[in-house]
């Protein structure tokens, strides 16, 4: 019997090594989870993120760079201080605060860094940066958070900020990651894809508590991170910054428009904030704050508020007309005040009175000889035929939709169709007597400052304009900009109607503006007053100059100001000025601009 | 003169290079472990655990030199007194050792530090030896199969008290040498339905899926030959008493501290607590199983040398192999292992004494045990148990045992001629 349990047992080690090798077999070569799981445990991708792209003025002014912040970091177990009074001395904290600072980071890991003292400045960092090899355990790691010379053009610039849910979900290229910092609005929003660079890639291996040990393969499978591309914008810092004083305690738009380009010179939202607000660790509470306020600075209302236009239509409404061969240079109308209310001026008026003296019988009655030419025998349907093909014209000028800035959230306004109409009474069912507010730019028709200001720019151009944009250059290269920016709009209406309505509008600033007249410059402008059912009339002004070579359009919109000759006009004459000479001749002009308040 | 030329030849060279392999890939398996590549230091570095180790290879040659020159039968004679040493070691290691991790296993001088509890095997296997060479002992009687018990227990219940249940279940071992020499098969087969009864009852969600089978195969043998009627109460009783087994079963488990509650749910399901009582097992699977067929090359492994497998260099150093050269690692140290196995049973054998023999299948089912156990609870077969893998885990202690278990052995099979006649 016992000559046979040998052998059993010899069966038995034979058997236990086959179970042991059939097991490894499978956890080593039949399934590959554990590889992956290994992976995961020992090798931690580190994202290097890139260093976003600058943003310079047209003159090369710096406007957005990166600050580097500087945080002096702790490991615990590596470090050791012999003399405290000397280390707080130089590091220029309290006892109290190592302790507890040291305490916090232990709590933590005694063998991962954490920070000991935070957001230290580069001069703060030059003084402590020698001492730091005399002390083990502490280093420094520096951030880079968006920071802004100019406490300027904050809406047009835009901030950044943590990714949404949204947005991750709707990056299908899986670019982003939770927490990446992501351009929200303005330029840093619309031109994400070109600032933020791209991401590099570092594979490091890590032991079981998380500490660094090296790269993995030698760093074979890293990427550099590749900075982002640097901007160069439209805007003139300087007359960005003057503007903004100017709309100080006041709330609208100025929008300055390179007419030639439809480069914007700047864009002011009023009231707005200091963008440094919004940047690095402060933007949580801040963002909330700027929220909350109840004067909307967060509100970029160049493009995002829609007003009537106003008087400053009667431009548009004297060129279509002329276009559509209803009105003509001495084509004259009285000032028949039982059509609609108007100031005192001469009467009959021809075009050139009309516009000089914004007189509103006479666009009562051009407009309606615009729209209903009897080509139906319905008073109703005749409206309607007219109605649509005059909102033609007038879609040209660039209103009635976006326009097409660069800026994310453009409002388009609205020129109301035949459909609009139909809606609120019904088809057949109105006729002329129903629009003909429409004729002086009120009623049912809405318009941003940024529709304005282009307004301006193609009274200036003579019948054509550039869309309006922020960026002129990516990486000083002008032909990177989308195409769009770089290809003429014609609006549809002959370059000859124009040379009467300019020298009009120049005579308008004698007229209804006479505070915008600049001794030597040659400024054509239009006031508006845009009724305000709920307080003080807004008030408007568009204009450009030099009227010959006109260098700058411009619409001012100050909210609850009264009559447009008054602040609008003030403002946007200052502006021109400052522009044009650099300087300002009248500050008796600017003193009453900045003592105007209208919140 | 004659003499040496004798038992010098007949020394088993086979076993000692087998030996000496796995010696050598454990030691080159502890520098990986302790491997940093930031910071790295020679395998001969004092400083780290492979110098040490070193040191303590050098020691083991020490030992076998003695153990070589030394009388073949001294150890005979001193099997008992080297019983009783170590048992009075294990009996006073629990009040002047020193305690780590609530366990108290090792008793020294300074950093000079021994484990009794690893002696205590081979002078078991000494005293078993011993005391079962007497021409008149027949472990087919009760009271000679208690005699034996009895000396295998006696050190079992001090190491149960410092306390390792790893090395206590190292003793379970010696029913393998049992076995080779005549204790009855019935309770083999007795004892592996039990446990395999245990494992079902255990491991099944539902234990009525056992009762089911158990009613089935009682049915069935009662039905087979004659129906008497003490057949069908004895049947009938036996599978009442393993349908109440394995209930009760359930509940002591449920009883039991929790870690070693843990350690056996874990062997059921790894991925129950991952991150807590399931660590150990899942990151050496990970370690392991992440090694492919070929490994990831020498100092290349990750998991392990990045302390993500804990105990990495001393019971779980398998990791380290499987990890860094893959299954064909395995492979041959598996390989290794059972051949060395299989020599010794050879060796065995070929033994004119029962001393001898009876030594032989001790040092067998040591080893065997060792291995088998260790190498399955690091891939997760097994419950986790500390015990290490022979020649292979860092510590002098679990060396030097494991040597002087193997190299007395291989003396006395040097000495087979001379021991010849002896034979009980």
């Amino acid at each position: 019997m016992n000559d046979q349990r040998p052998i059993t047992i010899v069966i038995a080690i034979v058997l236990v090594g086959v179970v042991l090798l059939t097991k490894l077999f499978l956890i080593q070569v039949a399934d590959d989870s554990f590889l992956k799981r290994a992976e995961r445990n020992a090798i931690q991708r580190v994202v290097d993120h890139p260093y976003r792209g600058l943003v310079n003025d047209r003159n090369g002014n710096i406007m957005v760079y990166n600050n580097p912040i500087f945080d002096l970091m702790i490991i615990p177990k590596e470090f050791s201080v012999r003399d405290t009074s000397r280390f707080c001395e130089i590091f220029q904290i309290s006892k109290e605060e190592l302790i507890e600072g040291y305490t916090a980071a232990r709590k933590y890991s005694s063998v991962k860094p954490s920070p000991l003292i935070k957001q230290i400045s580069t001069s703060e960092f030059a003084k402590i940066q020698d001492y730091l090899i005399d002390y083990p355990g502490l280093f420094v790691m520096t951030r880079a958070v968006r920071s802004y010379p100019q406490p300027s053009a904050a809406n047009a610039l835009g901030y950044i900020g943590e990714i949404s849910a949204t947005q991750l979900e709707r990056d299908t290229l899986k670019y982003y990651r939770q927490g990446d910092y992501v351009g929200l609005s303005g330029i840093e929003g619309f031109y994400e894809k070109e600032l933020r660079g791209k991401k590099g890639v570092k594979y490091k291996m890590v032991n079981v508590r998380g500490i660094d040990k090296g790269s993995f393969k030698g760093g074979e499978l890293d990427t550099a991170s590749i900075a982002g591309h640097n901007l160069t914008s439209t805007i003139d810092i300087e007359l960005q910054k003057y503007g903004e004083m100017l709309m100080e305690g006041k709330r609208g738009s100025v929008v300055a428009i390179e007419p030639k380009t439809g480069e914007i010179l700047s864009m002011i939202s009023a009231p707005s904030y200091d963008p440094n607000v919004l940047t690095g660790s402060k933007f949580g509470t801040n963002y909330l704050l700027l929220n909350r306020d109840e004067s909307r600075p967060l509100f970029n209302r160049p493009i995002m508020a829609m007003y009537p236009p106003g008087s400053i239509f009667k431009i548009v409404q004297s060129l279509v007309g002329l276009q559509m061969g209803v009105l003509t240079p001495n084509t004259t109308y009285a000032c028949n005040r039982s059509l609609v209310a108007c100031h005192n001026h001469s009467s009959p008026v021809n075009l050139f009175g009309a516009i000089r003296n914004s007189c509103n019988p006479y666009y009562h009655q051009a407009y309606r000889a615009m729209i209903n030419r009897e080509v139906s025998s319905s008073t109703f349907k005749d409206t309607e035929i007219g109605l649509n093909a005059w909102r033609e014209y007038v879609l040209k000028f660039g209103l009635g939709g976006p326009l097409g800035i660069d800026m994310y959230n453009e409002k388009g306004g609205s020129i109301p169709s035949s459909t609009l109409y139909d809606r609120v009474y019904g088809p057949g069912r109105w006729k002329y007597s129903t629009i003909y507010s429409l004729s002086i730019g009120q009623g049912e028709m809405l318009v941003t400052p940024l529709q304005m200001a282009n307004l301006a720019a193609i009274f200036a151009n003579k019948g054509y304009y550039y869309v309006p944009h922020l960026i002129k250059a990516i990486d000083g290269d002008s032909r990177r900009i989308p195409e769009k920016y770089r290809t003429k709009v014609e609006v549809g209406v002959d370059a000859h109607h124009f040379d009467m309505v300019q020298d009009a509008m120049e005579q308008a600033i004698f007229g209804t503006a006479a505070r915008a007249a600049i001794k030597d410059i040659a400024i054509a402008g239009k006031t508006g007053t845009a009724q305000n059912p709920q307080g003080e009339d807004h008030s408007v002004f568009i204009a450009f100059a030099p009227k010959e070579d006109p260098k700058i359009a411009i619409a001012v919109y100050v909210e609850n100001a009264g009559w447009g000759g008054r602040a609008a006009a003030s403002t946007a004459s200052l502006m021109i000025e400052k522009y044009l000479r650099g300087e300002i001749t009248r500050p008796s002009l600017e003193e009453y601009v900045l003592a105007g308040k209208f919140m | 003169m004659r003499q040496d030329d004798l038992y010098i030849n007949k020394i088993d060279w086979v076993t000692i290079a087998i030996y000496a392999v796995l010696l050598l890939i454990g030691w080159i398996n502890i520098y990986a472990a302790v491997y940093d590549e930031q910071f790295p230091k020679s395998i001969f570095d004092l400083s780290i655990n492979s110098g040490q180790q070193l040191v303590r290879i050098g020691a083991a040659v020490l030992i076998i030199l003695l153990i070589m020159v030394a009388d073949y039968r001294l150890f005979e004679n001193l099997s008992w007194i080297l019983y009783f040493i170590f048992l009075a070691f294990l009996i006073v290691t629990p009040f002047i050792g020193k305690e780590v991790n609530g366990q108290t296993l090792s008793v020294g001088i300074g950093s000079f530090r021994i484990q009794p509890a690893e002696f205590a095997k081979f002078t078991t296997a000494l005293a078993l030896a011993k005391f079962m060479e007497r021409p008149s002992f027949d472990l087919s009687k009760v009271k000679h199969q208690m005699q034996a018990l009895a000396i295998i227990m006696l050190p079992v219940v001090f190491i149960m008290l410092q306390p390792d249940t790893g090395t206590a279940m190292v003793y379970s071992a010696f029913f393998i040498m049992l076995y080779r020499e005549g204790m009855p098969q019935r309770y083999y087969a007795l004892g592996l339905t039990f446990i395999a009864i245990s494992l079902l009852a255990l491991g099944l969600e539902n234990n009525l899926y056992l009762v089911g089978g158990v009613i089935v195969v009682i049915f069935t043998l009662i039905m087979i030959g004659k129906k008497k009627v003490s057949k069908v109460i004895g049947f009938s009783l036996l599978g009442l008493a393993i349908i109440a087994y394995s209930y009760s079963l359930d509940y002591v488990v449920s009883k039991l501290p929790e870690h070693q509650q843990n350690r056996i749910m874990i062997l059921f399901n790894p991925d129950l607590d991952p991150l807590g009582a399931g660590w150990n097992v899942t990151q050496s699977k990970i370690a392991i199983g992440s090694g492919g067929f070929f490994g990831k090359g020498y100092l290349e492994g990750t998991q392990t040398k990045f302390d993500f497998v804990p105990e990495q260099h001393t019971d779980f150093i398998f990791c380290t192999l499987g990890e860094e050269f893959g299954w064909l690692g395995s492979l041959v140290v598996v390989v290794l292992f059972c051949a060395l196995l299989i020599r010794l049973v050879m060796l065995a054998e070929r033994q004119k004494n029962r001393f001898s023999r009876v030594y032989g299948y001790c040092v067998i089912s040591i080893l065997f045990f060792h291995f088998m156990i260790n190498i399955a609870m690091t891939i997760g077969l097994f419950p986790v148990v500390g015990i290490p893998l022979p020649f292979f885990s860092y510590g002098g202690s679990s060396l030097w045992s494991f040597t002087i278990l193997l190299f007395i052995f291989i003396k006395l099979d040097s000495h087979r001629i001379q021991l010849l006649g002896r034979m009980g």
